[in-house]
């Protein structure tokens, strides 16, 4: 997991908290609250969920402070725990309602086509205001399966390792990166059809050796040949 | 390398864990290859605007409600050390 520039004003604040001070408790939770909620809320896709997740993983940290060795940084820790508790909800969720949909994820060689290529117009977030953004970000992780959403989420937001996201999920290195191209495609799709410049827009193929829409079936060959391969590199 | 050839690739390029060799000739292909260029941008792009979250603020009645467990549950621990006193 990667650490992240604010570890040793963190770490100031964690020896604080562990001898008692509950402000240096609190501001550890201002610094990162917003970022668990969001980890919370795109794991888990539901509201209340991602409250009880935050809710819960918090007092956990209240609970086993004292244990808390600083051995990775008070992020990754926190990350991690949080993690946990939404995985623990999302299993006991599909246990109550039955195997997810996505089921067949890594098996379908139905890749989404790079359709709608152009250059983004400007930053999104200077250009529209963050319910906006949110509102793009939201919908393009609906386009995702659970488990495409999850290996995107654990691996690309929080930077987990190839490695650590297949243990984490319980699935192969070869099945998490297949979920994560599928899920980089398609949310790279989303958001260009939303903030693409049609000015740049690139008609493929090209008026060179370009025929993007072969991509496709190679890619599914690149998926087939990953997938049966668990033991690829992380 | 054809742009063909890139989807296979494009985790570890976008990762940072390409091949060296790999990566000299996917770069070569990307200078010549707007389309291709510009996906991976995307997806770039893609990947950094998920991992900012300064969109997502906490609703204002959860975050009281939290701040207050939490205290709660501070108060409620088996008795620590304390250094303050």
């Amino acid at each position: 997991m990667e650490k992240t520039a604010s570890q040793p004003a963190d770490d100031a604040f964690v020896l604080s908290a562990k001898a008692g001070d509950y402000a240096a408790f609190e501001q550890l939770v201002s610094r990162h609250e917003r970022r668990l909620y969001a980890l919370a809320w795109h794991l888990t896709h539901d509201h209340h969920d991602a409250q009880d997740v935050v809710q819960n993983s918090l007092m956990a940290v209240v609970e086993h402070l004292s244990e808390f060795r600083q051995e990775s940084s008070f992020a990754t820790w926190v990350t991690r725990i949080t993690v946990n508790q939404a995985l623990k909800l999302l299993r006991a969720k599909r246990q109550r309602q039955g195997p997810s949909l996505d089921a067949s994820d890594d098996e379908t060689a139905d890749f989404p086509t790079p359709h709608y290529i152009a250059d983004w117009r400007d930053d999104p977030q200077r250009a529209l205001d963050r319910r906006e953004v949110r509102e793009v970000l939201d919908q393009g992780m609906e386009l995702l399966s659970e488990g495409q959403r999850l290996v995107f989420v654990l691996r690309d937001v929080e930077g987990l390792s190839v490695a650590e996201t297949a243990e984490a999920m319980g699935i192969s290195p070869g099945n998490v990166k297949v979920r994560l191209l599928r899920a980089r495609l398609a949310l790279r799709e989303h958001l260009t059809q939303r903030f693409g410049d049609e000015a740049t827009r690139q008609h493929s193929p090209g008026n060179h050796d370009h025929d993007h829409s072969t991509i496709i079936t190679l890619a599914a060959n690149a998926a087939s040949d990953e997938g049966s391969t668990p033991g690829g590199k992380p | 390398m054809k742009c063909q050839e890139i989807l296979k690739v494009l985790n570890e390029y976008v990762d940072g864990q390409l091949d060296p060799g790999v990566c000299e000739e996917l770069q070569k292909h990307l200078q010549g290859c707007d389309p291709c260029r510009i996906v991976v941008d995307n997806i770039r792009k893609t990947i950094s605007l998920y991992k900012d979250d300064e969109v997502y603020e906490l609703p204002a009645d959860f975050k009281a409600r939290l701040h207050d467990a939490l205290k709660d549950k501070w108060r409620k621990r088996p008795e620590q050390k304390d250094s303050s006193e």
